[in-house]
């Protein structure tokens, strides 16, 4: 596929999106808002696990920091969205700097080991500083404050109103994570996932670009946690907990780890899938674990690779 | 004062006994194959559900529970070395921890269809109920038969591993996968052997557990692997005596933590996992025994 059909596809995914918002009703809505704030999440993920090779089992904690970011931001000090916003991303983005400066010394189990207990200390500081995070109950009712720009107001009380802002995000985020990884930078991190020695040779910093991946996926994952936040107006420690970090992964994983779209066919498959299986069944987790064994013995292109592999197949 | 000190100490000294036993299997496991295995918790708590459906609807006395419910284990085991694990050695690492990951999530979720989160008040264990009086206070006597335990299977694997003729030839293939091979150990069957082994000694503990814990639920699993990956850290991946240390230091300190400064409950765990790892990421064992 040529660039020009990509853009076409891009604007007309974009149109379907806004023609969404204006169309349907608050189900359709709200499960489209929650497949645009995993995508997010998703793509963040995926610059560090796709892209520079790294398993992490802590990215929930930047998610949790995203959405009690927002949270504190707006009950102490303003409900502006915009600015709860930047201040669950700015948080979160910090404390992967924090973790992230620790954490790339290592790699594989280690890393993977360094994360998972980061994230729970994080967790269990909100889950213990319960003057702060309301503990184990979280903060809720957290309302959406309208975007004023001077002399106009954008109210978000709606759900048909705020689906524009999220909108707005999930594009944002497309657009910069597809510029990052035409980068230079994004070159490289693709050169560390393949050979980090030869990388180094090349007299490239891996640890510096490890750590810049790292902080780009937080502040992603932040982002994210602060959209999911003001969508369901509450939040939880469980939000910052490890097993929250594995629905990044499953996404990546069903959709192709080391694709662009990968992250968002899977965030559209999972959110769908999960909707669908919870109409007959409590217990959807067992049904994304035997997918996720599945993609690991079978198709670990996922989705999106296999797909491609398969038109290549009978393109020849 | 003292007496609750006593007592603090006594009840980490227990529970890190239950962390031992999951943790023992994980690091040898680990020495052996190589693969991180976040379903060792699952084992645990497979361990723990199976004996109390031996005591419960089977009938059966505690004591034969804990040997059949731990064989059932194995069983799963087998099955998910045999015919899972198998596929992914080859892979990169993130593929063997995904593949565990899958397998939490499933043996979780059939937990809460077959069972639903079980309550059994606490089974009457024969020859180990009642309590006993230390420092002034009582002190269940099934928990001084779980300390007397830990260090037990502590002996007997080091002996397994040092003494005996299969330990020499685990050693050798923990050390040198290819070179075992070459002097004609079957190490795919080793390998099986070993990883069975490994969910053998997790589920014991669960086992074990059950009349300790009061209430089943899917959680315990998690709960327990989380410190179990905290102890063998700390220990040094790999090493079993750092593994039995790790998960007594481990007890004392969530003992000692929940007791004295509860606001930091979890989280001394996780720093001191951190600061282990930044340090000494080989552990403070790793090396020695192997």
């Amino acid at each position: 596929m040529n660039r020009h059909w990509k853009y076409l596809i891009a604007a007309l995914v974009l149109a379907v999106l806004i023609a969404i918002g204006y169309f349907s009703g608050r189900f359709v809505l709200y499960i489209t808002m929650k497949i645009m704030i995993l995508s997010i999440f998703a793509m963040g993920y995926n610059i560090l696990f796709g892209r520079t090779g790294l398993l992490s089992f802590g990215h929930a904690a930047f998610y949790g920091t995203g959405a009690y970011g927002v949270a504190l931001c707006s009950l102490h000090v303003h409900t502006h969205p915009i600015l709860g916003i930047l201040a669950g991303i700015v948080a979160a983005a910090l404390l992967a700097l924090i973790i992230g400066f620790f954490c790339v010394r290592h790699t594989e189990i280690y890393f993977a080991m360094l994360t998972l207990a980061f994230g729970m200390m994080v967790f269990s500081l909100m889950w213990n500083l319960r003057d702060i995070t309301g503990g184990d109950d979280g903060l809720s009712g957290i309302v959406r404050g309208s975007i004023s720009l001077g002399f106009w107001k954008i109210s978000l009380m709606k759900d048909s109103q705020f689906y524009y802002l999220v909108l707005f995000f999930f594009a944002l985020t497309v657009f910069l994570v597809d510029r990052m990884y035409r980068s230079p930078f994004g070159l490289v991190l693709a050169g560390i996932r393949e050979n980090h020695v030869r990388t180094e040779f090349s007299g490239l910093g891996v640890k510096r670009y490890r750590l810049a991946a790292f902080v780009v996926s937080g502040a992603f994952a932040g982002l994210a946690g602060a959209l999911g936040l003001l969508l369901e107006s509450n939040v939880t420690p469980f939000s910052a907990h490890w097993s929250h970090s594995a629905n990044p992964v499953l996404v990546s994983l069903m959709g192709g780890l080391q694709t662009f779209t990968g992250p968002i066919v899977g965030s559209v498959v999972f959110v769908l899938l999960r909707e669908f299986i919870q109409r007959f069944t409590q217990n959807w987790m067992l049904w994304f674990g035997l997918i996720l064994l599945a993609i690991i013995l079978g198709f670990r292109g996922g989705i999106v690779g296999s797909t491609s592999q398969l038109l290549k197949k009978f393109a020849k | 004062m003292l007496e609750s000190l006593v007592h603090v100490c006594l009840a980490g000294i227990s529970a890190g006994m239950f962390i031992w036993l999951v943790a023992s299997g994980l690091t040898l496991i680990f020495g052996v194959l190589r693969v991180l295995n976040f379903a060792h918790g699952s084992f645990y708590m497979l361990g723990a559900y199976f004996c109390y459906t031996c005591l419960k609807f089977l009938g059966i006395d505690f004591w034969l529970g804990i040997i059949v419910g731990p064989l059932a284990v194995c069983a799963v085991g087998y099955v998910i070395e045999r015919w899972l694990l198998r596929q992914v050695y080859d892979l990169e690492l993130s593929y063997q921890l995904l593949l565990t990951f899958a397998l939490v999530l499933i043996c979780d979720e059939l937990v809460k269809i077959i069972w639903g989160a079980g309550s059994i008040g606490s089974p009457t264990v024969p020859g180990l109920s009642g309590s006993v009086r230390i420092a002034g206070r009582n002190f269940p006597v099934y928990n001084l038969f779980i300390m007397a335990v830990g260090p037990l299977v502590a002996l007997g694997l080091w002996a397994f591993l040092e003494k005996s003729w299969w330990g020499r030839i685990i050693r050798a293939a923990a050390s040198d996968r290819e070179m075992a091979a070459a002097i004609g150990v079957r190490v795919p069957t080793l390998y099986t052997a070993v990883f069975v082994f490994g969910a053998w000694l997790s589920a014991v503990g669960g086992a074990l557990a059950v009349p300790y814990v009061g209430l089943l639920t899917t959680g315990m699993g998690e709960g327990i692997i989380i410190n179990a990956f905290v102890v063998v850290v700390i220990g040094g991946l790999g090493s079993l005596k750092g593994a039995f240390l790790g998960a007594l230091f481990i007890g004392l300190l969530n003992s000692f933590g929940t007791r004295y400064i509860p606001a930091l409950d979890m989280f001394l765990t996780f720093i001191l996992m951190g600061v282990v790892l930044l340090w000494r990421p080989q552990g403070f064992f790793a090396g020695v025994d192997r």
